[in-house]
């Protein structure tokens, strides 16, 4: 079942070496058929449990199999799952988190969109295994292809009793309802997500209590990520030990990354956990284009860390992630060339992290504003001494005293960077220089002796800082250059030197 | 449960009650862990995280206000890196604040202040970029300074969570994060009830109320024009503690002799208007009761009520006593009454109102209280107002003489003195009620089933062989929650009090600010303050509102009868329904 697609692709090398598990019906069956979803043994999990299987053995089949959180903190589904169904309570909820937020994420939204009845036979095993008739998909409103997809497969569902009141005449009863997100990065932290479903604005708040405890509506809730619900039937399927036999010692199964950055091969890529970042960016991937040499690979979305190329010998597991200052995330890797200057890359992810903070905390707020304040002087060549020591005293405090994991890993990329590319943190302040070249701001454009004086880049110079007569070789004014770029872009001579 | 649990704070161990958060029972054994966002009457925000501290076993720290302990729990409060993230924390509150303290309505009572004071925070690390909102002054009560706000949501959460009014909710994201009204709607035109519950939970001086104090100094400094003054009983019971005074002194002549000295040609008592609105008042439901008039009648003093009950409750407008509040009648009776008797053109009179509230600058000035196409109260300044202009010019209301009120608007009895504390009103109105029913006296005149903090307070009084049952409601949250009772039992009650504030006027959101380790709303600081007034109703002669000889020279000199044709003129009003906009819903809270 679960390698089906192999057949489909054949043995091109982008795929021969991923297992596709969460990913295992996408662009293989029909997504808005049921009965293609039927042909690949669907809803055969969802009718197993319910021919008589207790709901504590499917737990503990669920945690036997080691399935651990696809979201990013990879919490145990199995024991979240207990927890959930230890609670007594006359209404219980199940959620499925498909806010994807992260730029450049879209391991959820393929599934949803190829393979939508996995997530929902997932949590209708769920909603049987801890007592719950009502569960709730909570997906961004940008994904209207998968809504969609999601609406139709649940109307289908429904018409075949898959879903609604007597499933199979068993007595359970599962519906499913759709909530639309407006798109906040910070509403797919749990909490803030249930504040949205509710009504409010989506900001989290301080647990305990866990959403097991006191969710959605003050009732337990259980939440998973997509692709954690999509590992569900084929768990219930193939059993705990075929899934657990897949990973490593403590990270089981695959995980889904969407490759992206400077790598010839880019898309989403299923791999077993325990495969080697070099496994992911050379086998898989297919390099680096233009020979160029790698400098990190950033994982775990926006509030991930990066990874020096030295490193890349590493497993991808939850732990070994863990341990070099990275994070397993949402599924986010991005490859770095030589060309990307690491501050910048800190930079860009807090850009975002700070513009996506809710808002309610001291630290995250205000905190990692400052730290961009800073991080965007030293990218202009306005660093000061004692700058990287300030990101790394706000930046520790952050991550120890924000309210939710927004804040708590906003400053990881920084913090990485810092780490293991200091020299060029330090190229930047003392030295004012971008050996990458690529903060603009820091660049000085100079004409060498191939200037022939045809007044080209003059003409382009929107400030007036180029001068010289026809004819003769012309100079740049250092003190009005604005560094756009222009002079360089429109030189037919190769006469200006960038650096 | 086991009574008690173990924990170890700093190394020692405590035993105290399970079922606690960490920081209450830090509090418990002696602590007091440094606060923002927190207030012991509103859900825990957990936001400012100035109250993190260690737990042993917990990679990051935890915010004490939130985070519930158990036994065994090893908590550290004060080691050297909790001790520069809080300092930090505060520093980033700082860097993004105007730093105009020794210019601020807040300087010296401000929280931020003292909390950067205490985390001793010398140098600064990370200045940058600062918020720079426009400040909204369309409101006649509250003005919304953004620039000062900390983002603590202490008045998101009291708006929404005491005062049931939900104006106030986060908008933005990241820096630019704002604390507004639903379509940052100007003041005026938003739900606000005016009731100021936001000034009075405001850490800083990002609401503060509309300040009115220097047309009180101009209009004080004009020879052509009648300087009056009048005073509510809850400015009393409260303004010694603006000059460094315990609470629940009574500074009644002192205040007034402090107003003479200000410059004010005469001043009244609004607690004289209060009995004149008790006699109003009573005969008003004994009417309703007699003639099978609307009922439960509902008390219509509040301003933040009415404006309230106008948005939210105008089905029950028919129910509403016509009464104007006290702050009105007397305007009123100064404008016209008073006007004739020192010959003077009332529009040569300066009527200025010294109130415990806000919202009563919005009620001053409502068209349908215009007394021949005047204002009744030209100006109206908070107890906070009047404490500065008392310090501005230099008067020392402490060691002053005190003074009498002047008359013929001056005498109160000491059911007008009550009316500042919820329940007052009730207990003023059934004393006059009872005797003009029943022709009897009434045999105890203290109605203890209407006093003290409980939310809704109910009660029957028996007159003669009928029974008149009461409720009593203070903060419109609990309001909200009465009348709805009362929209679906219409039956239940004959008489109803409503205070827009918690406490009733004492707590209203013109008081001063608590001083250093009290929390605004404390009920201890509140129920004080009401025993300064139910004292001096122990105290006085007279303790029936219709037995005030000036009452009975009023209706005999000026107004003729109760409910009679001069009082329908001067001394009752109507209601129209506003339709709200822009109610921002409030977190969920379990
Ligand atoms: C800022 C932030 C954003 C998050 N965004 C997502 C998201 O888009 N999708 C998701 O499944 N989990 C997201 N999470 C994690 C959820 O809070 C939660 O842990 C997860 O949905 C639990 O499901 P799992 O156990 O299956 O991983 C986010 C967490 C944080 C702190």
């Amino acid at each position: 079942m679960h390698n089906r697609s192999l057949e489909v692709f054949g043995k091109a090398g982008y795929f021969n070496s991923q297992l596709r598990i969460a990913l295992r019906n996408c662009g293989i069956i029909d997504p808005g058929d049921l009965d293609d979803y039927l042909n690949v043994r669907g809803f055969e999990a969802l009718a197993k449990v319910l021919s008589g299987i207790k709901s504590e053995a499917v737990i503990a089949e669920i945690k036997r199999s080691g399935l651990r959180g696809r979201g990013g903190a990879g919490f145990g589904t199995g024991l979240k799952w207990e927890l959930v169904a230890r609670e007594k309570s006359d209404q219980k909820y199940v959620i499925c988190n498909a806010d994807e937020g992260d730029p450049g994420a879209f391991m959820d939204r393929s599934i949803i969109e190829g393979d939508p009845f996995s997530v929902l036979e997932g949590m209708a095993i769920a909603g049987y295994a801890v007592g719950s008739d009502k569960g709730i998909v909570y997906i961004r409103a940008e994904y209207p292809l998968a809504i969609k997809r999601l609406e139709k497969a649940i109307e289908a569902a429904r018409k075949q009793n898959l879903l609604g009141k007597d499933i199979l005449s068993s007595g359970f009863s599962f519906d499913i309802e759709i909530r639309l997100g407006a798109g906040a990065f910070v509403c797919g932290e749990e909490t803030a997500l249930m504040q949205s479903i509710e009504g409010h604005r989506g900001m989290p708040r301080p647990r305990p209590p866990y959403p097991s405890a006191s969710g959605l509506f003050c009732k337990p809730t259980l939440i998973n990520n997509v692709e954690t619900w999509a590992n569900v039937p084929v768990i219930v399927v193939e059993g705990a030990e075929w899934f657990s036999s897949v990973g490593t010692e403590k990270s089981k199964g695959t995980k889904v990354f969407a490759l992206a950055g400077k790598i010839n091969n880019t898309g989403l890529v299923e791999v077993p956990m325990g495969t080697t970042l070099r496994h992911v960016i050379y086998d898989i991937g297919g390099g680096i284009p233009g020979s160029k040499k790698l400098k990190a690979v950033q994982t775990g979305g926006p509030s991930g860390g990066c990874i020096p190329a030295d490193l890349i010998d590493t497993p991808i597991d939850y732990e070994s992630l863990g341990k070099i200052g990275s994070i397993m995330g949402s599924g986010g890797m991005i490859v770095i060339d030589e060309d990307s200057c690491m501050v910048s890359i800190a930079k860009f992810f807090l850009e975002f992290t700070q513009s996506e903070s809710c808002g309610k905390c001291t630290p995250c707020r205000e905190g990692t504003k400052r730290m961009l304040e800073i991080l965007t002087r030293i990218t202009e060549g306005q660093g000061k001494e004692g700058d990287i020591e300030k990101l790394e005293r706000l930046g520790n405090m952050i991550k120890k005293s924000s309210l939710c994991g927004l804040g708590q890993s906003a400053p990881n990329p920084v913090l990485s960077t810092i780490r293991y590319f200091r020299n060029e943190y330090e190229d930047h302040i003392k030295n004012k220089k971008c050996t990458a070249g690529a903060c603009e701001k820091m660049l000085s454009y100079v004409i060498n002796d191939k200037c022939i004086g045809c007044g080209a880049c003059k003409r382009a110079c929107p400030v007036n800082a180029i001068s010289g007569s026809t004819k003769q070789k012309h100079l740049i004014n250092q003190d009005l250059c604005t560094k756009c770029g222009e002079c360089y872009k429109t030189c037919k001579f190769s006469a200006i030197d960038k650096g | 449960m086991p009574e008690k649990i173990k924990i170890t704070i700093n190394d020692r161990e405590y035993e105290v009650r399970p079922n606690q958060t960490i920081m209450q029972a830090a509090d418990s054994v002696g602590f007091r862990l440094p606060r923002l966002c927190y207030h012991p009457k509103l859900s825990i925000e957990g936001a400012c995280r100035v109250c993190i501290v260690e737990v042993e076993g917990m990679r990051n720290f935890v915010a004490s206000c939130a985070y519930p302990i158990y036994d065994g729990m090893k908590i550290k409060t004060n080691t050297d890196e909790l001790r520069r993230a809080r300092r930090d924390i505060v520093e980033l509150i700082l860097d993004n604040h105007p730093m105009d303290c020794h210019t601020c309505e807040r300087d010296g009572n401000c929280e931020l202040q003292r909390l950067a004071y205490a985390m001793g925070i010398k140098t600064r690390h990370f200045e940058g970029e600062k918020k720079n909102y426009p400040i909204d002054v369309s409101s006649t009560s509250v003005v919304r300074n953004p620039n000062k706000c900390i983002l603590c949501g202490r008045c998101v959460r009291i708006c929404s969570e005491v005062q049931s009014v939900h104006n106030l909710g986060f908008s933005h994201r990241g820096f630019k994060t704002v604390v507004m009204p639903a379509y940052n709607e100007a003041f005026a035109d938003t739900v606000c009830s005016n009731c100021g519950q936001c000034i009075n939970v405001c850490p800083t001086a990002a609401f503060v109320e509309k300040n009115y104090t220097q047309d009180v100094f101009q209009a004080l400094s004009r020879k052509d024009v009648v300087k009056i003054a009048q005073v509510a009983p809850s400015v009393r019971a409260a303004i010694g503690e603006d000059f460094g005074l315990p609470a629940g002194k009574n500074l009644e002549k002192e205040t007034a002799a402090a107003l003479r000295k200000l410059g004010f040609d005469y001043v009244f008592d609004t607690q004289f208007s209060a009995d004149l609105t008790i006699v109003e008042e009573a005969n008003e439901l004994l009417h309703r009761i007699k003639t099978g008039g609307k009922l439960p009648m509902i008390t219509s003093c509040s301003a933040a009520w009415m404006k309230y009950m106008e948005q939210f409750f105008p089905d029950l407008i028919d129910n509403i006593s016509t009464c104007k509040s006290p702050m009105s009648m007397m305007g009123a009776m100064i404008k016209t009454y008073f006007a004739d008797k020192i010959k003077a053109d009332p529009k040569n009179i300066v009527s200025v109102a010294v109130m415990c509230c806000t919202a009563k600058k919005y009620e001053a000035a409502r068209p349908e209280l215009m007394v021949n196409g005047m204002r009744g109260v030209d100006h109206m300044i908070t107890t906070r107002e009047a404490s500065w202009m008392i310090k501005s010019a230099g008067i020392d209301l402490v060691n002053i003489k005190g003074e009498e009120f002047d008359e013929p608007l001056g005498m109160s009895s000491g059911a007008g003195t009550i009316f500042g504390a919820t329940g007052g009103v009730m207990e003023a109105a059934i004393r006059t009620a009872y005797e003009l029913y029943t022709g009897k006296e009434m045999p105890d005149l203290d109605v203890k089933a209407v006093r003290g903090l409980k939310g809704i307070k109910e009660g029957a009084v028996m007159m003669g062989d009928k029974e008149i049952r009461v409720a009593v409601a203070h903060g419109l949250g609990n309001a909200a929650e009465l009348l709805q009772e009362v929209r679906k039992n219409p039956d239940k009650y004959h008489f109803i009090e409503v205070m827009g504030c918690p406490g009733g006027c004492v707590g209203g959101g013109g008081q001063p600010y608590v001083g250093l380790n009290c929390v605004p709303l404390d009920e201890n600081l509140l129920r004080k303050r009401a025993e300064a007034l139910y004292n001096a109703d122990r105290n006085r002669k007279i303790r029936k509102s219709h037995e005030n000889p000036d009452i009975k020279r009023i209706y005999k000199e000026f107004l003729g009868e109760p409910l009679g044709k001069k009082s329908h003129e001067l001394l009752h009003t109507h209601y129209k329904q506003h339709y709200p906009q822009g109610i921002i819903p409030g977190g969920g809270k379990c």
